[in-house]
């Protein structure tokens, strides 16, 4: 529904048939009456609305009794979509991906990239396996290039180096884009720069009239250079993508990627004590707050989803966790992929501390707490339930992964 | 176990003061090399021997040190090369990156890729070394780990998630030996072009709220987070509320 003020002629007529069935549920709210002691009291909320600009009006005139208004959320804004039919000149990206997403890193570096390429060129992003992203168009994608395969699964560098060559070979990109990061970028970025035998200007924090600057050393010093063609950007080096839409064209590769005999193998993830992994950068977060009554019960659900443990304030303070546990603005802030809130309520310095976190799960009682409004999955229940139903399920899935691998 | 490994160290700089020390990741390559080859690690440096904060390293129980003589401002990618070429190592570790310098990080791809060897990224422990294959774990973001299987010889660097490096003991760092050897210079051209300034500190990125009217920025500026609308199941059972969260955490890839 758009922001437009409209009126409701059926509605308006409703209110002035006093025989119509409906005529007592559309009567305006009164907006001033006779107290029990003779006294005029006035409801100050009636007859005030949101006017076009989001500025609350209050309409004396009469006119917009009837129903009152209806209207929903603000539009959906459409930007401006920024096409290049015939690139003179790509920019290619590859982004980390991490859990599947872009993440803020990969947004920034395209932010970067759309720099570069300006209007004629087009930023190629070069994607390896599954994804999971939607928003490859408003993030400043302008070509997709996905390298799907099951030689690009799992830890497969050397595999990548040569997908990353074919695509050099066959777009033969102005610059090449690679973020900084320890999740996978970095390595990939140099390991391709060795491959290519060219040297890549590192830890670039700002690019600017064909000059870039990076960090050096243990970065305490700085090193400007002329902008070479590859780059590894550390992170925050340029607004990402926010007043354009992309096309983000799926593009392939005309020929097939050489493979080599993998020198490293990937035997896969190790399990690792999930009470060892400091709060701030764990993964995964199980959280636990006043609503939680069988505190051995959250550590057992702990301990069977694999997930690190933290609490709430109030918990901390109940003595049922260690203050090292607090989640919020007092204690840590986390940066989990998923963080499970059993029994929050979300207090705004929890809020804070969660704010980095992609997806979070609450389980209360309370429909209508904070937490429920933040979360993207919310379960409405009796906790203690629902963490048993839940140690059940994880039983049964891990009992059927151990049946389809033997 | 008798494995030939070479740790190879450069010189750091403290991050406060800037002294010249042991560097922090390549004294965690040497700790992780005398755990795996305990006195017959090789600790190789390319670069000036008269530098005292190499003796720190020979601190850490060596008997002598390796240099391959290279004079401040040059490649020591060549002379790295050709010595390793030849040493019949079968584990070379590295810190990732140098604290002074370029600190590309760029040398270990390089020399693997000079060398054919496979390198691995972010070394956490050697589990262990048979038939020419090694069976190691890689230290990966957020605490976790990965093992991996790679053909020998290996390049590996090492970061923080190493082994805390031992202490560094003055007598022991005095007796020690430095072993020289002279090389060919080559002379890096990035530094030509390129020069080294004092890091500038970063502006912090500020929040830019593109709002039409003000209503919309005072909106920005006091709204909650939130999520912007996500599934509530209100009114299922506990299974089914169960079977909902394990399909995401499954979805996300958090459990295993």
């Amino acid at each position: 529904m758009s922001a437009i003020i409209r009126r409701d002629p059926r509605a308006e007529w409703i209110v002035r048939n006093r025989l119509h069935p409906l005529h007592a549920a559309m009567q305006p709210v009164q907006g001033s009456w006779m107290g029990p002691n003779g006294v005029i009291r006035k409801n100050p909320h009636v007859g005030a609305f949101i006017g076009p600009n989001g500025v609350k009006r209050i309409d004396r005139s009469g006119a917009q009794q009837g129903g009152g208004s209806k209207r929903g959320a603000a539009v959906e804004v459409h930007l401006p979509l920024h096409r290049v039919a015939e690139p003179a000149f790509y920019v290619a990206v590859v982004p980390d991906m991490v859990g599947g997403r872009l993440s803020s890193h990969d947004r920034d570096v395209l932010g970067l990239a759309h720099r570069l390429a300006g209007s004629d060129g087009a930023v190629l992003a070069i994607v390896f396996g599954e994804h999971k992203e939607s928003a490859f168009d408003t993030a400043g994608v302008d070509r997709l290039l996905v390298l799907d395969g099951g030689e690009f699964e799992g830890y497969a560098p050397e595999q990548r180096v040569h997908g990353l060559r074919a695509v050099d070979n066959q777009f033969d990109p102005r610059h090449w884009l690679v973020p900084d990061s320890r999740s996978g970028g970095g390595e990939l970025g140099r390991r391709f720069a060795a491959s290519l035998g060219e040297r890549p200007a590192t830890r670039v924090w700002q690019i600017k009239d064909g000059e870039c600057i990076g960090r050096a050393g243990a970065g305490q010093q700085d090193i400007a250079r002329a902008l070479p063609r590859l780059i590894l950007a550390a992170a925050e080096c340029a607004e990402p993508v926010d007043e354009t839409r992309h096309e983000a064209l799926p593009v392939q590769l005309s020929t097939a990627v050489a493979r080599s005999l993998p020198r490293i193998e990937d035997l896969g993830a190790v399990a690792v004590d999930p009470a060892a992994i400091p709060m701030a950068e764990a993964e995964f977060i199980f959280s636990g707050g006043n609503g939680v009554k069988d505190w051995e019960l959250f550590h057992r659900t702990a301990a069977a989803l694999g997930a690190t443990e933290g609490a709430s304030r109030v918990a901390v303070d109940d003595g049922f966790m260690g203050r090292d546990r607090q989640v919020g603005a007092s204690g840590t802030w986390v940066t989990a992929r998923v963080y499970v809130a059993v029994g929050i309520s979300g207090a705004i310095q929890h809020l804070q501390g969660i704010g980095a976190c992609d997806k979070v799960i609450a389980i209360n009682l309370d429909a209508g707490c904070d937490m429920i409004k933040r979360a993207d999955l919310s379960v409405i229940g009796e906790s203690a339930a629902i963490l048993q139903a839940l140690i059940a399920a994880m039983a049964a899935y891990r009992n059927e992964a151990k049946r389809d691998a033997a | 176990m008798n494995t030939k490994v070479i740790s190879l160290v450069s010189v750091g700089a403290h991050p406060t003061s800037g002294r010249a020390r042991r560097a922090e990741q390549d004294s965690r390559a040497v700790e992780l090399g005398l755990q795996l080859a305990g006195g017959e690690l090789r600790v190789l440096h390319a670069g000036d021997a008269n530098e005292p904060a190499l003796r720190a390293y020979m601190g850490m129980g060596l008997d002598s040190l390796h240099v391959l003589e290279n004079p401040a401002g040059s490649d020591a990618l060549p002379a790295l090369a050709d010595y390793l070429r030849d040493a019949g190592a079968q584990v070379v570790l590295t810190g990732s990156q140098a604290e002074t310098g370029e600190g590309s990080g760029m040398l270990p791809f390089l020399l693997a890729e000079k060398l054919g060897w496979p390198v691995i990224v972010g070394l956490a422990e050697v589990e262990s070394i048979s038939n020419g294959v090694a069976h190691v774990l890689q230290a990966l973001p957020r605490g976790q780990r990965r093992r991996l299987k790679v053909r020998l010889p290996m390049l590996a660097t090492v970061d923080n998630a190493a082994p805390k490096p031992r202490q560094s003991a003055y007598g022991p760092a005095q007796r020690g030996t430095f072993d020289v050897d002279e090389v060919e210079i080559v002379e890096d051209e990035l530094f030509a072009s390129a020069a080294l300034q004092a890091a500038k500190p970063r502006p912090k990125r500020l929040k830019v709220i593109k709002a039409k009217s003000g209503a919309d920025r005072m909106k920005a500026a006091t709204a909650k987070a939130s999520g912007g609308g996500g599934q509530v199941l209100k009114g299922v059972s506990a299974e089914e509320g169960a079977a909902a969260i394990l399909k995401l955490l499954v979805e996300e890839g958090v459990v295993r």
